[in-house]
């Protein structure tokens, strides 16, 4: 019993639980709807890994919640709520956008230079936030909420400049192709190329058929370099410090308003970045009228909640995220039933997570209340 | 002893697990009708996990309770109430913009001939009940705006609104100033006269003392003993409690004062809301000496702590530490010129529960060496020096350096503080009630630490609203009042009567102002 109590208190377990439960509840509904639940899933599972080419689609969509989910983690480190990772994703995509049609420069040296002035402005974009809350005390989210709408608007303000917009199209110019982050986007597309692959049918599929970018291993790379960052350096200890007790950093000689603002930028970096290797590195290449919010960063805010605001979590919960929302297509071509039950899955999954962070608190409760903790 | 309708509460054999951990093995407890009987045991001896069976917010695992001599079964706090048991808890239950009526009567409104709640009735109820047992309070004022004296006023009001018989009072005197609890005392005796039953659980040894009849002890959720307090010396109720000898006053040798270290001159320090809160502040501490800062919570002490640490802004006035003027400076300046402070609380200022005990030993010096290079943290530095202070201040369990810090009892979060600050080796140690909340064991031990601060030639100054731990521990004594030090007096110059006072506000001018 007790084995199994302490099981139950570590938060890797309420996650894959809550996963657990997000399927049979999947199950349930699809059931009722009156589908076959193990056909469903089978073509879940199909849509995900049965071809190369699947299994690249999923990471290339997984890219940018990772990075917005690493965002959102990275602020919750601190004791922020970073809702404003939509936002940040969006000012951080137009400046690629921007940059990549306007400029011209050579191909590694562009690219350089439009994610790093992608990364800059989402910085300082996720960095008004915080110097508000800083300055003023004014919450996070309701800036960051604002923020949100104003970079949505923004986005449709400049894709229709005349030297921007796209005649016939509701959308922007593509980049140039010096700004590609596509892998081998001018090898894989001449001749030479062409006739390697013609001879590695499985490469080819992944690298013609999709477009494999090197947004992946940046990703991979900076939820390594955030964990460093915060676990391993005096800065990520203030971060950390601020964030779970700021009375005590600020009398321990921390400054918490520096902090909250540093944090905030370097959360908005990270949605940016994602904007930016979206914008370089998939089809179309280009930013196009918004509607409506992509969900690229709330959907980060899913992420780094299934990940309980690990950055490895972030990882792994953005590839099941991006999974789950691919394969999901998949239910729907294959047997009918509406891709739907992918966002109710998600859902479950979010509210059984909610509800298991509270049995460690309960259980908590219970044990100040027998006198054990009593102050 | 045999059930007899003698007793209010007769429990036997209660006995209550948590998990694996035993809260109270085999208890009982026999409290006579009509008296005061204290609950005595140190923090977790499980006196409160007794009181909540007994209160039905827990069932016990096994046991029986009597009430007047029959056996009840306690299922829920309703059950409780209906059988006349009645509890104030430490912290208070109460809606804080309702006001006293409102809030005593709620959940038990007298409702009028048309289905409204009756509040003029309610309000000369309470008004009677008030005045029968002296329990002053201001039935129409919220109780934000009511002083906690009288919030507590209010609870035990609640209590006998409800037709309590058997009131359970849990650490009454932990918020309380010395005046509120003499009148806290005056208030349980008539209550007693009336009938009542009182029990208290509190690991104050002075209050149990002056307040109550009969005390019993738990140890480690063991049943100790019960002895009539007349006959027992405070010495020896505090050896029941802890299951060895211990000191209740600290022995150290005669102060050997060297120069003047630190400094305070003509401060003025305004709250958040701009009222003055110190004012015309002088102060002086030398190297060798224990100065401690006498005075009722609200004098001032709050502001004049964030002054000289730096987290609010001094008005006018310098602070000057080493010859250094440190004022309107930032807390890691503070603490770069070796004033380092233990905080009064401990789990909001002092400590960050969540990081590990490591963690919390570096977290003022991070950013040096040993503990890292070039902004990477050694963690192998790290948990050397963790591993070096546990051992050497004693913090448990063994091993700890990895626990998080809200694992650990108070005492041992203390001892985390204290290796800190003297670790940091500072020419001042500030400690603002660096004993509150902690047992009798430890606090011993912070005592101890401030004197071996004192005789290794350090400065250390004392802030706390506990009367006998300042005269106990200061070399030197000063009296705040209303902002301002209105008296200064060498220990064993002067009594506690004197102090106590002065603290008050009485006989300003007449003690010996220096």
């Amino acid at each position: 019993m007790e084995r199994l109590a302490k099981i139950l208190r570590k938060p890797v377990t309420a996650t894959l639980l809550a996963i657990l439960f997000g399927f049979i509840v999947g199950v349930f509904v699809l059931a009722i709807a009156g589908y076959n639940p193990i056909a469903a899933f089978n073509s879940l599972l199909k849509g995900i890994f049965s071809k190369p080419k699947y299994i690249a689609t999923v990471i290339i969509q997984s890219t940018p919640i990772i990075l917005t989910g690493l965002s959102v983690a990275f602020a919750f480190k601190t004791g922020l709520f970073n809702i404003g990772s939509e936002g940040q994703y969006i000012v951080g995509s137009i400046t690629a956008a921007v940059l990549g049609y306007t400029l011209h420069l050579p191909a590694p040296l562009h690219i350089f230079v439009v994610i790093t002035a992608a990364v800059m402005v989402a910085a300082i974009y996720g960095g008004i936030v915080g110097l508000l809350k800083a300055r003023f005390g004014i919450h996070e989210v309701i800036t960051c909420i604002m923020l949100n709408w104003i970079a949505l608007y923004l986005n449709n303000y400049i894709i229709n400049l005349t030297f921007l917009k796209k005649p016939n199209a509701n959308a922007m110019y593509e980049i140039q192709h010096t700004a590609y982050t596509t892998i081998l986007s001018n090898w894989k597309t001449s001749e030479a190329g062409l006739a390697w692959l013609k001879n590695h049918p499985a490469i080819q599929e992944i690298l013609l058929r999709t477009d494999l970018n090197i947004g992946f291993i940046i990703a991979v790379i900076l939820v390594i370099i955030v964990t460093f960052f915060l676990y391993r350096t005096t800065k990520g200890f203030e971060l950390r410090s601020v964030g779970f007790n700021k009375d005590a950093a600020e009398f321990a000689g921390i400054n918490v308003k520096s902090n909250i603002i540093q944090s905030m930028i370097i959360a908005g970096a990270l949605a940016g970045l994602a904007g930016a290797l979206q914008v370089t590195g998939v089809e179309p290449h280009r930013i196009s009228s918004l509607a409506a919010f992509e969900n690229n960063g709330f959907n980060g805010l899913s992420v780094a909640l299934i990940a309980n605001s690990s950055p490895v979590g972030c990882l792994f919960a953005g590839l099941l995220f991006g999974g789950l929302l691919y394969g999901g297509s998949s239910i729907q071509s294959e047997i009918g039933a509406p891709s739907e039950i992918i966002n109710i899955m998600i859902g479950t999954i979010l509210f059984f997570i909610a509800l298991a962070n509270i049995f460690p608190i309960l259980a908590n409760k219970l044990k100040k209340r027998g006198g054990i903790n009593v102050k | 002893m045999d059930i007899s309708s003698e007793y209010a509460v007769q429990m036997r054999k209660i006995t209550k697990t948590f998990d694996s951990f035993i809260a109270l093995n085999a208890v009982h407890l026999d409290v006579k009708k009509g008296t005061i009987h204290a609950i005595l045991g140190e923090n977790g001896a499980g006196k409160s996990t007794l009181m909540n069976i007994l209160y039905g917010f827990f069932r016990a695992d096994s046991g029986e309770i009597y009430i007047n001599g029959l056996k009840c079964e306690i299922k829920n706090t309703s059950a409780a109430i209906a059988n006349g048991i009645g509890m104030v808890h430490q912290h208070f239950m109460l809606v804080d913009n309702f006001t006293v009526v409102e809030n005593i009567i709620l959940g038990n409104e007298v409702i009028n001939a048309i289905g409204m709640i009756d509040l003029s009735k309610a309000r000369k109820d309470i008004i009677e009940l008030s005045k029968k047992y002296g329990l002053d309070v201001d039935p129409d004022k919220k109780i934000e705006d009511i002083s906690v004296g009288m919030q507590q006023r209010v609870e035990i009001l609640k209590a006998l609104y409800r037709g309590a018989e058997i009131l359970i009072l849990d650490e009454p005197t932990a918020v309380l100033t010395p005046h509120e609890i003499d009148e806290l005392v005056s208030i349980m005796q008539s209550l007693i006269t009336d009938g009542k039953t009182i029990m208290i659980i509190t690991h104050k040894l002075k209050e149990i003392i002056a307040a109550s009849d009969i005390c019993s002890i738990i140890r480690r959720g063991v049943y100790i003993d019960t002895v009539n307090v007349d006959e027992v010396s405070e010495e020896q109720l505090a050896s029941m409690m802890v299951g060895h000898d211990v000191n209740l006053h600290i022995h150290k040798a005669p102060a050997d004062p060297k120069e003047v270290i630190f400094e305070i001159k003509d401060l003025s320090v305004t709250d958040n809301r701009g009222l003055q809160k110190v004012n015309d502040f002088f102060l002086s501490v030398r190297k060798g000496e224990i100065v401690g800062i006498a005075g009722i919570d609200g004098n001032g002490q709050k502001e004049l702590v964030e002054a000289i640490t730096c987290l609010t802004k001094s008005k006018s006035g310098t602070i000057t530490i080493n010859g250094k003027e440190i004022q309107n400076t930032n807390p890691r300046d503070v603490i770069e010129n070796k004033l380092c402070t233990i905080h009064e609380d401990r789990q909001r200022r002092g400590l960050i529960l969540d990081f590990s005990v490591a963690d919390n030993l570096i977290i003022e010096n991070y950013h040096k060496k040993p503990f890292s290079k070039h902004g990477i943290l050694k963690y192998k530095e790290i948990y050397a020096f963790a591993k070096e202070n546990i051992k050497k201040f004693d913090i448990r369990p063994e091993n700890c350096e990895t626990s998080l810090v809200k694992s650990l009892s108070g005492g041992n979060q203390q001892k985390v503080i204290i290796a800190r600050e003297i670790t940091n080796d500072p020419d001042l140690l500030l400690a603002v009630q660096p004993t509150r909340g902690l047992d009798v064991g430890a606090i011993e031990y912070v005592h101890k630490a401030l004197v071996n601060q004192r005789d290794e030639g350090k400065a250390v100054l004392l802030i706390s609203f506990e009367l006998d731990e300042i005269m106990d521990v200061s070399d030197t004594i000063a009296v705040l009042y209303d902002g301002k030090i209105v008296a200064t007096f060498k220990q064993g110059e002067v009594d506690e009567k004197t102090i106590g006072l002065l603290m008050a506000g009485g006989g300003v001018g007449h003690g010996k102002v220096s």
